[in-house]
């Protein structure tokens, strides 16, 4: 397609941008850290990674990497990324974002790429609150805990992240905790590997508004790190991936869900693109259009 | 008519077909406007459906004229009426002495004055005989269809091949039913009036001359305009353009794909635009209003983008299938913050080819979001003209993928973006973000009051460089004169019309009709200053100080106080008398 030089080694420091704006030990510098680190060990090639995001303190991740980015408006980060994942077959389309841009504004994007099983890698970084703004309520919020929109404490309930994305019918779901890192490698990579729509929802504390928001889930910090038990559990069941997805405090970490035999989007409309080329015998496309022009007369 | 001895050939003809929508009246005019474009005559269609499924009143009005036909016709010259309350409500669109056919099994006429023929005729049983005594009623349309073919003494093989083209495909019964009923029509004693014969087109019959609506013609001229991405979601009257570039694209080796919702849409084709392809997404009126955010995003990240706009009656859902012009502002300025993006208007269905052309390659060059606000009338309407020459109107879809320049900035000041899409290796090493923070010449994001300074002249001066490049406006008449009537869209057959008559009766009256809504070139203040009187039709309100929304642009960019607006929101075109009225009441006060 076009003329590269010998391809070099990826590294690690090609990778890095700007320094990320993020506050100190925020949850976010290891997810980071992680893409960084699965990137250069799988060797995907260079110009071909596109990093998406909407808008939050995640989703600034595009600025912090050095490949192509785009940083999209809050919540069609999805969207955006449906249409380079279908238009360009070649790439490698990741896309990152919070709870408020992934769960709440970009709600129904979630649904619809996901049940269209549309080809990309997709990152949540929940952090239960609103960051960028300054401490709102979030989706995830749990009921009580106060914030500057919820001064007595929030009311609505949260919702479930795990049982949301099982339900839109997701190919990969995983969850993971920012303060393992290992644990994101293995679940990055998984998900990058996987054709169809793979998403990792990743616990990333918000030092600032919400500390010890994932202790729970940190060993570290007196919590526990439960692993999915691949070999009793069933990935490819939904009812067992919701019955594993019913208590998250702190619940399992690991893939909850997969199947690499649901179809992807991008295949179904290439294979149409395909045939309906081969049905026109090789015709040109002006030559097409005159025909088009032909029948009208 | 009645009185005349021998049959005198004519040269304009406006039927109208008044029934339901299942009645198949469309499927008439469309034969009819098929016939034109394949013998050389002239067209224009006008229809209006319920925004219902099935059943409510419809109408077709079809102009047949055998030199150029510029609107549908302010009034009719034949009504066919299917049922009481089409006869009740269009028998006064019928000129005094017109000839009304009615269905006399379902029709009780009137006493009229204005010496209408009217003539019963049993559509409904004549054609249940002819087809051979099934208890459907279907197939009355095609028998009307023969009535006509014989009263005007239309190209009856002609007509015939295009019913054998269009049925032939769905099975020999349907064709046999279809030429039965058509046969009986066409031999139906008709004895009170005198026959009227067409006179022979007269348009350049070696042409290849092609009939369709304008919404086809928009999505065929976005294909030879190279675009092979899209997303849409679904909206009358938008959905058509959507429907066909979702079964043609993929024979180019492109895709359209349906979105969860208009934001989506929009997003997706910005996506695809990202990606090096020159995309599209459209709606109509509400879904330009959820689309707006992200076109504004467009416009900040400079990325090439095709949004179509068919408008409808708004504002809100209002008037889903009448016709308005009232979304201009919002194509120009739709968006927070100053979002400057090129709007343009087609004037009729074969503009509507070279239209998108023409926004694609401006996409393209200036690295901007097109609007193309096209509306319902010219959506749906059927005409006929030769057929676009694509040696002349074709552009060769590119994804370029060459390796990034090594002064790799996707935001230059001195000169038009160029982004570089991903997979374009760099060499240098460094990668480009494309972003709709206020950022600076390499992307990043940026506060600085400076930078947002200059890279707000930079998004407005590449339009300004446009307007310099644009060709002058559609020019019709005398360089000066005592009135000039402005006009944008489909109000072109109209005015064009209404100018012809008031030259006719010694007026000095010239048109302006503009393509390019913004930017507009500079010199039309100049052309505005030879004129004593300016006057702006336009299908939307005179809103709070008087004045239409391309006319209060115009008063704006131009400072001229000459400048009134003649306003109509009925849903409904301009008929030519309304223009000639007002156009006769300013020169009159002089």
């Amino acid at each position: 397609m076009s003329t590269t030089a010998e391809p070099q080694k990826l590294t690690k420091k090609q990778l890095k941008a700007d320094h990320p704006t993020w506050c100190p030990a925020c949850g976010d510098f290891a997810v980071l850290a992680s893409f960084f680190n699965v990137v250069q060990k799988l060797q995907l090639p260079h110009e071909k990674i596109v990093c998406v995001a909407g808008i939050g303190c995640s989703s600034r991740f595009p600025y912090f990497v050095n490949t192509h980015g785009i940083h999209f408006i809050h919540g069609r980060a999805l969207p955006l990324a449906t249409g380079i994942s279908l238009s360009r077959p070649d790439l490698h389309v990741f896309v990152f974002g919070g709870d408020g841009d992934g769960y709440s504004i970009g709600g129904n994007h979630l649904t619809h790429a996901a049940r269209k099983n549309v080809n990309l890698t997709y990152v949540v970084m929940d952090n239960f609150v609103y960051g960028l703004t300054k401490n709102q309520t979030s989706p995830t919020t749990p009921v009580g805990r106060k914030s500057k929109t919820d001064p007595r404490g929030a009311i609505d309930r949260p919702i479930n992240p795990m049982t949301q994305l099982i339900a839109t019918g997701a190919s990969f779901v995983a969850r993971s905790h920012a303060a393992q890192v290992k644990h994101m490698n293995e679940m990055f990579e998984r998900a990058i590997k996987h054709e169809g729509f793979a998403v990792v929802e990743t616990l990333s504390e918000c030092t600032m508004f919400y500390p010890g928001a994932f202790d729970d889930g940190n060993p570290r910090k007196g919590g526990t790190f439960d692993l999915v038990d691949e070999e009793a559990h069933d990935k490819t069941s939904i009812a067992a991936a919701m019955e594993l997805a019913q208590d998250l405090t702190p619940g399992k970490f690991g893939v909850y869900y997969e199947d690499s035999r649901i179809p992807t989007k991008n295949e179904g409309e290439w294979a149409w693109i395909q045939d309906a080329q081969q049905a026109a015998g090789g015709a040109s496309p002006k030559d097409l259009l005159r025909k088009r022009f032909a029948a009208m007369r | 008519m009645s009185e005349t001895a021998t049959p005198t050939a004519i040269r304009n003809a406006v039927i109208r077909l008044a029934g339901r929508s299942q009645d198949g009246i469309q499927s008439v005019g469309a034969f009819l406007a098929q016939l034109a474009g394949s013998t050389a005559q002239d067209v224009m269609t006008y229809m209006t459906i319920p925004s219902t499924i099935s059943g409510g009143p419809s109408i077709f009005q079809v102009h047949l004229g055998s030199g150029e036909v510029l609107h549908p016709g302010d009034e009719s010259d034949t009504l066919v009426a299917f049922y009481q309350d089409s006869y009740d409500n269009h028998l006064a669109s019928l000129k005094d002495g017109g000839i009304c056919f009615y269905d006399s099994e379902n029709v009780t006429e009137l006493k009229e004055e204005r010496g209408i023929i009217h003539i019963g005729v049993p559509f409904t049983s004549a054609t249940i005989e002819a087809i051979g005594g099934s208890g459907k009623t279907r197939g009355k349309n095609i028998f009307v269809l023969g009535m006509l073919c014989a009263v005007y003494k239309l190209d009856r093989q002609a007509i015939t091949d295009i019913i054998a083209k269009k049925f032939g495909r769905k099975s020999e019964d349907v064709l046999r039913n279809a030429m039965l009923a058509f046969d009986a029509g066409y031999a139906w004693p008709v004895h009170d009036i005198e026959h009227m014969p067409m006179s022979p087109g007269e348009n350049d019959p070696g042409k290849d001359r092609i009939s369709t609506d304008g919404n086809t013609m928009l999505a065929l001229g976005l294909i030879a305009g190279g675009c092979r991405f899209g997303a849409g979601y679904p909206i009358t009257p938008w959905s058509t353009i959507m429907e066909m570039l979702r079964s043609e694209l993929p024979k180019y080796g492109g895709m359209f794909i349906q979105s969860e919702d208009e934001l989506a849409a929009i997003a997706s084709a910005i996506g695809a635009a990202y990606s090096g392809h020159l995309a599209i997404t459209g709606s109509s009126g509400p879904g330009l209003s959820l689309k707006s955010e992200a076109l504004g995003y467009a416009c900040m990240a400079e990325l090439p983008l095709i949004v179509v706009n068919i408008q409808r009656g708004g504002p809100s859902t209002g008037m889903p299938t009448s016709v308005e012009q009232s979304d201009l502002m919002q194509a120009i300025y739709g968006t927070h913050g100053d979002a400057p993006r090129v709007v343009l208007a087609p004037r009729d269905v074969e503009d509507c080819f070279y239209t998108a052309v023409e926004a694609c390659r401006i996409a393209r060059d200036y690295s901007t979001p097109v609007v193309i606000l096209s509306d319902q009338a010219i959506a749906t309407r059927i005409e006929a003209f030769p057929e676009p020459d694509l040696e002349a109107h074709w552009i060769e879809p590119m994804l370029d993928l060459s390796t990034c320049p090594t002064d790799n900035k996707p935001y230059p000041l001195d000169r038009i973006t160029r982004h570089a899409p991903p997979g374009c290796p760099s060499p240098d090493g460094k990668y480009p973000v494309v972003t709709g923070l206020e950022h600076d010449e390499w992307g990043h994001p940026s506060g600085s009051p400076k930078m947002h300074e200059a890279m707000t002249a930079k998004r407005r001066n590449k339009l300004k460089q446009l307007a310099a490049e644009l060709p002058p406006a559609d020019f019709y008449g005398d360089e000066s004169g005592d009135l000039i009537i402005v006009g944008w869209g489909s109000t072109f057959g109209p005015i064009r019309e209404a100018v012809d008559r008031l030259r006719a009766e010694g007026h000095k009256v010239s048109s302006l009709h503009l393509r390019h809504i913004h930017p507009i070139r500079a010199d039309i203040g100049d052309i505005f200053q030879r004129f004593t009187h300016i006057l702006v039709p336009e299908m939307n309100d005179e809103g709070m100080y008087g004045f239409g929304q391309l006319a209060m642009l115009l008063r704006a960019t131009t400072c001229n106080p000459a400048i009134q607006s003649l306003n109509k929101v009925q849903g409904l075109t301009f008929r030519v008398k309304e223009i000639v009225v007002k156009a006769e009441e300013i020169l009159a006060s002089n």
